[in-house]
């Protein structure tokens, strides 16, 4: 059972960075609810491992944008030398047909964009909930716009999440040295 | 005997309309930068920051840089100081909107006449 080395990096971006940054932000939702409403008992104090919960969820949104930018993105627009089979250039390969170019010109350039708006909304929830708990606990007016970002924040990373894996079972990133993950039985 | 800690019974909400705020004005400007490097290849070569990246890496970090100064700023200004806190919530709203829109490539093309 084996994966190219793009495959695998493409799968930690997603399914471990992504994936996990959506399920960490859905939790969080609803964690923001729960304390929204009018019958919530105010928490002064933070518990640890909520602390711990929130830095995590940040640091793998963080690194879902930064690994998606910085080292998946340049395998998928790398620019195909002319003649050559497009496998390796997911760009090329959807913008070469009018049928998939969809895929890039709308799917790829809104999902390179509005992914960003995840962490950095995100961070700033969890710096309200983590180091402005007093204003949090006391304004309802506080509790619902921070609410409000984590909600834009979720939809952001679930139109992100959402449009990687369709242009990845489209067009895959696949190259680089093959690993084998698990020995073939035959 | 158990302790307790005295909270105040009104803080400040400066500090989280400084956050809030910034929040929105940096997501905004994502969406500003992501228009304006599409639109234009001169603004688009001004973003190359990292070539294998291409603009995209320009858009990013000018927008998160802009987003951390800004809240810094207005953390420094706001510091203890309690704001008409619908006001600004509206604001950094109205910004995360319009980043929203400006992300979304049909009304980017909209924007540019295309």
């Amino acid at each position: 059972m084996e994966v190219t080395q793009r495959e695998l990096v493409t799968m930690i971006h997603g399914m471990l960075f992504g994936g996990f940054f959506l399920l960490a932000l859905f939790g969080v939702l609803v964690l923001l609810l729960d304390g929204n409403s009018p019958d919530a008992t105010p928490n002064q104090t933070v518990p640890r491992w909520q602390n711990i919960y929130f830095i995590a969820m940040v640091i793998v949104g963080w690194a879902a944008v930064l690994s998606g930018a910085y080292i998946i993105y340049p395998w998928y627009r790398a620019v195909a030398p002319p003649g050559v089979d497009l496998v390796l250039y997911p760009k090329f390969l959807l913008t070469a047909h009018s049928s998939t170019a969809g895929w890039h010109n709308f799917g790829m350039e809104w999902k390179e964009h509005v992914a960003w708006i995840a962490p950095m909304s995100s961070t700033m929830v969890v710096w309200v909930l983590m180091k402005q708990r007093a204003a949090w606990n006391a304004h309802r007016s506080v509790r619902s716009t921070v609410l409000g970002f984590a909600a834009i924040a979720f939809l952001a990373a679930a139109i992100a999440g959402g449009w990687g894996a369709m242009i990845d079972k489209k067009a895959p990133v696949e190259g680089g040295a093959a690993i084998q993950l698990m020995g073939s039985t035959r | 005997m158990t302790e307790r800690k005295l909270v105040p019974q009104n803080p400040a909400n400066g500090p989280v309309a400084a956050a809030v705020l910034a929040c929105g004005f940096g997501c905004f400007m994502l969406g500003v930068l992501a228009v304006a490097g599409d639109g234009s290849k001169s603004f688009a070569a001004a973003l190359n920051f990292y070539n294998p990246t291409g603009p995209l890496s320009g858009v990013t970090t000018t927008a998160v840089a802009l987003w951390l100064v800004c809240w810094v700023l207005l953390a420094v200004r706001w510091r203890g100081k309690s704001l008409a806190f619908g006001r600004v919530s509206a604001f950094a709203f109205l910004f995360l909107a319009l980043s929203l829109l400006l992300t979304f490539p049909p009304f980017g093309d909209m924007m540019l006449g295309r």
